[in-house]
């Protein structure tokens, strides 16, 4: 069930329907013996007696958007969800096999939980801000792990809108309720608060599912600005979505089985596994 | 109306029209009824205040306003204040918020997030089950179980400790308003608690997963992430409890030692205004005691409604984040 990366992804289109976009540059190059920011060897997960992942064995290189499709129930935001170990928060589950995030054992016995998720940033399928000004949901992190003095906070809270590309529409507003803005203004909020801790991975799940058309677009754009700095591990349901923002792909089947995992041109035009093509050509799922 | 309808479709329309009218009379006898439901309790309201007021207007109209800031209470020689009482209302009450809310709000906290699930609904039950308990049956309990307990024990080592500060110095009796505070804070624990937990439960699981996926420790997570968003549900948690101990009558007139005066001193007996109307309205001798019993009554329903006011403000003021918070889920 080992899948592995064969070929970088050379530009391509967007698929339909199409979305005005900035010119797709070439994905970087891997680096021959530069480790991927995240691999997943022999990966098994069970909620109770129910295997929700099989085997799992998978990687994300680094500063690129890997994106993880399948049907519901595949157990795609499974694997999202133990990158950075959120399923501890769901009683009686057990996991075998072994995940590294930036060379950390993240089920292993020394990981610090807390290092761990500031490393590894998350957004949710629905924008969850706190109920707190702008400036504070931002502040959260920094100031819960101690990672600037509160003269520099400004700063960095400022920096983290910039790159969410909220600055310009919440500047004069720093200080009004978070909950008060637009779904997508949160999403992106969202994203700049995961940004306040200096992440290196990004694990996104359905980031859009919940938002406008308009507002999908505004974070499309984004993911594929922050893949610039970023790790990023994307569940959509949305193969249009997937074709779009990603540079590799893995589709899982029911039963959390990683079909196939490749460069997001070579699944989606030409994958080796059948039922590769028959999802992403709309037969099931 | 009729006239702007072509008539080709008035024939058309007539039919499910008058069904509609007959639905809507029927609908009409019910608003009738439910107004009439929605009229009577602010009416009951306007007819306990009219009660209050005339059964307290010979004391309205001997002492005034003064009333409430006089301490003599003679029934003999027909002076009447309502000073220590009012005192002795609102600080029992105090002092039982002091010790309840930090207890409750923290067994709360225990049973949503940290318990393990075979404790949690078990546990709740059994403290829910505490607030059914008659106030009589925990006056009971005082007198028997509690004040021998704080007389040998507690008040000896609180004041060989906080001596220096007035409030535990002086005689220890064994009624006093610290007893009655603590019986108080047992009695609305079971309320905070069991609010507070549910207003705890509906913090949706998104705001958890939030701070934990940014780094914060399940404390951390509560602290910086839970109470606030739950403040406003905890604050009307509290008022409730404050509330109940406001007009708490039966368990408090048996322990806090009835005596009208205030000192300084918790170990010292003391009396609330609803012990006061309960203990002396059968033996209302005079006119005029019975009028300033009234009074006490009218000014301890202006004290309820007032905190109740000054509740509602607050809890109006700390959710313009919380309760928007909650829209947005």
């Amino acid at each position: 069930m080992s899948t592995t990366l064969d070929s970088p992804v050379a530009p391509m289109r967007p698929m339909a329907p199409r979305v005005k976009m900035a010119p797709r540059e070439p994905a970087r190059e891997p680096v021959a013996n530069e480790e991927p920011a995240i691999e997943v060897r022999n990966f098994s997960f069970w909620y109770g007696r129910t295997q929700a992942l099989r085997d799992v064995s998978f990687t994300a290189p680094r500063r690129a958007v890997t994106a993880l499709i399948g049907p519901s129930g595949c157990g795609k935001s499974t694997l999202l969800r133990s990158i950075n170990r959120m399923n501890d928060l769901i009683p009686d589950t057990r996991v075998s096999g072994e995940l590294v995030v930036e060379g950390t054992s993240v089920y292993g016995s020394v990981i610090d939980l807390v290092a761990h998720r500031q490393r590894v940033g998350m957004v949710f399928q629905r924008p969850n801000p706190f109920p707190k000004s702008i400036f504070d949901n931002v502040a959260y992190g920094p100031m819960l792990n101690a990672l600037c003095t509160r003269r520099d906070l400004p700063d960095l809270v400022e920096e983290c809108l910039r790159r969410a590309a909220l600055w310009d529409e919440v500047s004069d507003r720093l200080d009004s309720p978070a909950t008060g803005l637009s779904g997508g203004q949160q999403q992106r909020l969202c994203i700049a608060r995961a940004l306040g801790n200096r992440p290196t991975v990004l694990l996104m799940d359905e980031p859009c599912s919940a938002l406008d058309p308009i507002a999908t677009q505004k974070v499309e754009e984004l993911i594929f600005e922050l893949k610039r700095d970023y790790t990023i591990v994307i569940v959509t349901h949305n193969m249009q979505q997937a074709a779009r923002v990603s540079d590799y792909t893995g589709f899982f089947d029911r039963g959390g089985v990683l079909v196939e995992l490749g460069g997001t041109n070579q699944i989606f035009t030409n994958p080796k596994q059948e039922r590769t093509e028959a999802y992403i050509t709309g037969r099931f799922g | 109306m009729a006239a702007t309808v072509p008539p080709t479709g008035l024939s058309q329309q007539a039919a499910p029209l008058k069904r509609l009218t007959g639905a809507a009379r029927g609908d009409q006898l019910f608003r009738l009824v439910l107004t009439i439901c929605a009229i009577v309790i602010p009416v009951l309201l306007l007819a306990l205040v009219l009660m209050l007021v005339r059964g307290a207007a010979p004391a309205i109209a001997r002492f005034g306003l003064g009333f409430a800031a006089t301490k003599t209470w003679d029934p003999v020689a027909g002076q009447f204040g309502a000073f220590p009482m009012i005192v002795g209302t609102l600080l029992t009450s105090l002092l039982a918020l002091l010790i309840a809310v930090p207890l409750s709000l923290g067994v709360a906290v225990y049973l949503t997030e940290f318990a393990p699930g075979f404790l949690r609904r078990p546990v709740a039950m059994v403290i829910e089950l505490l607030a059914a308990i008659p106030s009589v049956v925990y006056g009971l309990w005082g007198v028997f179980v509690l004040i021998p307990l704080l007389q040998r024990a507690v008040f000896p080592f609180l004041r060989s400790l906080l001596g220096f500060l007035p409030f535990f110095q002086g005689a220890i009796y064994g009624p006093s308003v610290l007893a009655a505070s603590i019986i108080l804070a047992i009695m609305i624990m079971p309320f905070i608690m069991s609010v507070s937990r549910e207003v705890l439960l509906a913090v949706p699981n998104s705001q958890r997963e939030a701070a934990m996926a940014l780094g914060a420790t399940r404390w951390e997570a509560v602290r910086t992430a839970i109470i606030p968003y739950a403040r406003s549900g905890i604050v009307g948690a509290v008022i409730l409890g404050l509330g109940r101990a406001l007009g708490e009558t039966m368990a408090v007139t048996m322990l806090i030692g009835n005596r009208h005066d205030s000192s300084m001193s918790l170990f010292a007996p003391g009396y609330t205004m609803a012990a006061a109307i309960a203990n002396e309205f059968n033996e209302a001798a005079t006119p005029m005691h019975y009028a300033a019993l009234t009074y006490v009554a009218l000014l301890l329903f202006v004290i309820t409604v007032l905190v109740n006011a000054a509740a509602r403000l607050l809890i109006w003021r700390v959710s313009r984040g919380g309760v928007s918070g909650a829209k947005a889920e």
